[in-house]
């Protein structure tokens, strides 16, 4: 092989190797700047890493931007059920802060379809919109989650308003369904056991792609690691732990937040080395399954002639921890807005319920 | 630049292809018409080929390509035998052993039977090839350290999917056949067993792992350092006076008091590199069988550092009263 023959092959190889790594490096590497906040003892690696041309970015900024509130206005003196027909949660309320409120609701919920979305603007009593039902449902999860629960959504008091989840949009952005597996993967061959898909729900890891039925709806035991040096009573498998490991991730990637938020890797079970996130995290796992059971799951009858609404498997959108998140380890990254809007603080005296 | 600096072979000698010694009466004969190929020259040698296979070396490709079908297929199942798919999933597809409520049974093809069927022709195609190793080896004249070396890796791979998962009474803890999986599961691992670096196994397995490239890095770059006087031929230099190798020996005396010989340097790296594979292969059988939790078994007996406490500390949630479900 001549000398320039010899050159041109080291060059082209050289070529190959140097496209592989610029493409390689776009599709996988972040840019700088990495900011991190250590919190545990050096060499724990307790440390809460963010890459703040992440977070700073316009999308980011228009996610968590706080939409400024309503402008107060004087008391009417009078109860919105005595004004207003058919309002069976918010009826105590003043009725000028009843229609403040609606307006924010609208801004919240349904920016672009109006009050149309969940009224029959002929006659805003009606009850046949099924939306109605359903926000007047969720009208008293926001204020249940006020107040049954503060361990998770009020440590700071902060607390939840409707723009926690929807921020503009009539369905949350971040929802799930029970996913169908494919057609052929029960027949003689590609069982996939749950798991082993590209799945962005676990952070595209091939880890089991719907952790949220057993954990976040069902109450399937979580911890899978034993309390004894041997073998003792622990029986929990290898799958087992992958479910769990999944869920984790799901946590981790909504919260935008890596292992060591809530656990010291050294010894994940521990409570005594975690952080006090993960206790906020274990009350945040049973408020899901609350919200999941109680409050949405029951509304799916409402949905039965509505077009584009169900999951392949016919459920309805439920909750997760992206749900309200959204990628912040606090939602809004702990801005309130429940305080200028204390109707939704808790129920009222007395709830009527539908 | 001199000639001997230089990452890649500067002197390729290209002449008629080598053939290999002559065959006995009742061999197979070698397959294939020998070629040069420059780029393989700058690495090693320029000729590809003949290849020997025999017996042992047909069956084994035979028996690889069947496992490896068995799993491809079932991939491809997995994403209803779209191409496109199979293509931007290959590494999360897997093929999955069976669920761990079916113990030892054997389960029907597609809730694990096909994992145990795969299993077996990997197996019997790395045992053959290991015999091929063996058997090549006794066939040039040659001791089977080769062979013996590859056996420990045979020891792990089989420690992970048959010998644990028996002792441990399900096919459920065996590893799925996957690139990304396989991964999974070995994180999914050291997490349900409590960390697997408070496993005294795994860290000598990971010395025998750093140490291996540590003694490469050395003989290597030693006997580069000594090309220039011919010191990778290592013929008959041991007993001569200046020669490569007697600088590079006393290289290592003057550096660290202690230098290994042209022998036993083979040796030491021979020992660390199958030390790894078998150290990790036991602590990989010790785990789930004899100890549940490394990290508690590290506490119990007092090799677990212990951190000042930075953080509030707080109490598990679910053993508080009225705790929620």
């Amino acid at each position: 092989m001549s000398y320039k023959q010899r050159i041109l092959t080291l060059a082209l190889a050289g070529a190959a190797l140097a496209v592989f790594l610029v493409v390689f490096s776009y599709y996988t590497l972040q840019r700088p700047t990495v900011e991190w906040l250590q919190w545990g003892y050096r060499g724990t690696g307790l440390v809460h890493i963010v890459n703040s041309r992440d977070i700073h970015s316009q999308k980011q900024q228009a996610l968590n931007a706080v939409p400024a509130p309503e402008e107060n206005i004087d008391p009417a003196g009078t109860k919105a059920s005595a004004v207003y027909q058919n309002v069976k949660v918010l009826g105590d309320l003043d009725s000028n802060e009843f229609l403040r409120f609606m307006t924010a609701i609208t801004k919240w919920v349904a920016p672009e379809q109006g009050c149309a979305y969940c009224h029959n603007e002929a006659d805003f009593a009606d009850e046949n919109v099924y939306t109605k039902i359903v926000s007047r449902r969720m009208i008293q999860l926001t204020q249940d989650l006020n107040a049954k629960w503060k361990s998770h959504v009020a440590i700071n008091g902060q607390g939840v308003t409707c723009y926690t989840c929807h921020r503009g949009n009539p369905i949350p952005k971040n929802v799930w369904y029970t996913p169908v597996e494919p057609r052929f993967s029960k027949a003689l061959l590609g069982n996939l056991a749950g798991q082993n898909q590209r799945a962005p729900a676990v952070g595209l890891t091939s880890l089991p792609f719907d952790p949220f039925t057993p954990f976040l709806m069902k109450s399937e035991q979580i911890r899978v690691v034993g309390p004894t040096a041997l073998p003792t009573t622990n029986r929990m498998s290898l799958k087992q732990a992958e479910w769990t490991y999944g869920l984790m991730m799901s946590m981790s990637q909504s919260l935008g937040v890596n292992c060591t938020y809530c656990h010291n890797t050294q010894n994940f079970q521990s409570w005594g080395a975690s952080s006090p996130q993960r206790v906020t995290a274990w009350y945040g796992i049973r408020m899901v399954r609350d919200i999941n059971n109680n409050y949405i799951n029951p509304l799916t009858p409402l949905y039965a002639n509505v077009p584009g609404r169900k999951g392949p498997a016919g459920d309805i959108a439920k909750a997760n921890c992206a749900t309200c998140h959204q990628g912040a380890f606090k939602p809004l990254y702990g801005v309130s807005m429940l305080k200028e809007y204390p109707v939704l603080a808790g129920p009222a005296a007395t709830v009527k319920t539908q | 630049m001199a000639e001997y600096q230089n990452i890649f072979t500067q002197v390729q000698v290209k002449g008629p292809a080598h053939l290999g010694v002559p065959l006995y009466r009742d061999q197979y004969g070698r397959t294939g018409k020998p070629f040069h190929v420059y780029l393989l020259g700058l690495i090693g040698d320029a000729q590809i080929g003949p290849i020997y296979l025999g017996l042992t070396g047909v069956a084994s490709i035979i028996f690889g390509f069947i496992a490896i079908e068995i799993i491809g297929l079932n991939m491809a199942a997995s994403v209803d035998w779209s191409p496109a798919q199979f293509v931007k999933q290959l590494p999360w597809l897997a093929l999955e052993p069976p669920a761990p409520e079916n113990g030892l049974k054997i389960p029907s093809l597609n809730n694990g039977g096909w994992w145990l069927w795969a299993g077996f022709f990997m197996t019997a195609s790395v045992l053959l090839w290991w015999a091929r190793t063996y058997l090549r080896a006794r066939q040039l004249g040659m001791g089977t350290h080769i062979a013996w070396a590859f056996a420990s890796a045979i020891f792990l791979m089989l420690s992970c999917g048959l010998f644990r998962p028996v002792l441990m009474g399900t096919w459920g803890e065996a590893v799925p056949f996957g690139i990304f999986p396989h991964l999974d599961w070995t994180a999914t691992f050291s997490i349900r067993y409590g960390n697997l670096y408070y496993n005294p196994f795994h860290m000598l397995s990971i010395a025998f792992l750093y140490g291996s490239t540590l003694l490469f890095a050395m003989h290597g770059a030693t006997i580069l350092a000594v090309s220039r006087f011919g010191g990778e031929r290592e013929i008959e230099q041991s007993t001569d006076r200046g020669t490569a190798l007697e600088r590079a020996g006393l290289f290592w005396r003057w550096t660290m008091g202690f230098n290994a010989s042209m022998e036993s340097i083979h040796r030491w790296a021979w020992w660390f590199a199958v030390l790894c594979p078998i150290t990790g292969g036991i602590g990989i059988l010790l785990t789930g069988t004899v100890v549940d939790n490394w990290y508690l078994w590290g506490i119990k007996h007092g090799f677990v550092p212990v951190y000042p406490e930075t953080l509030p500390v707080i109490v598990d949630p679910a053993l508080l009263p009225g705790a929620p479900k």
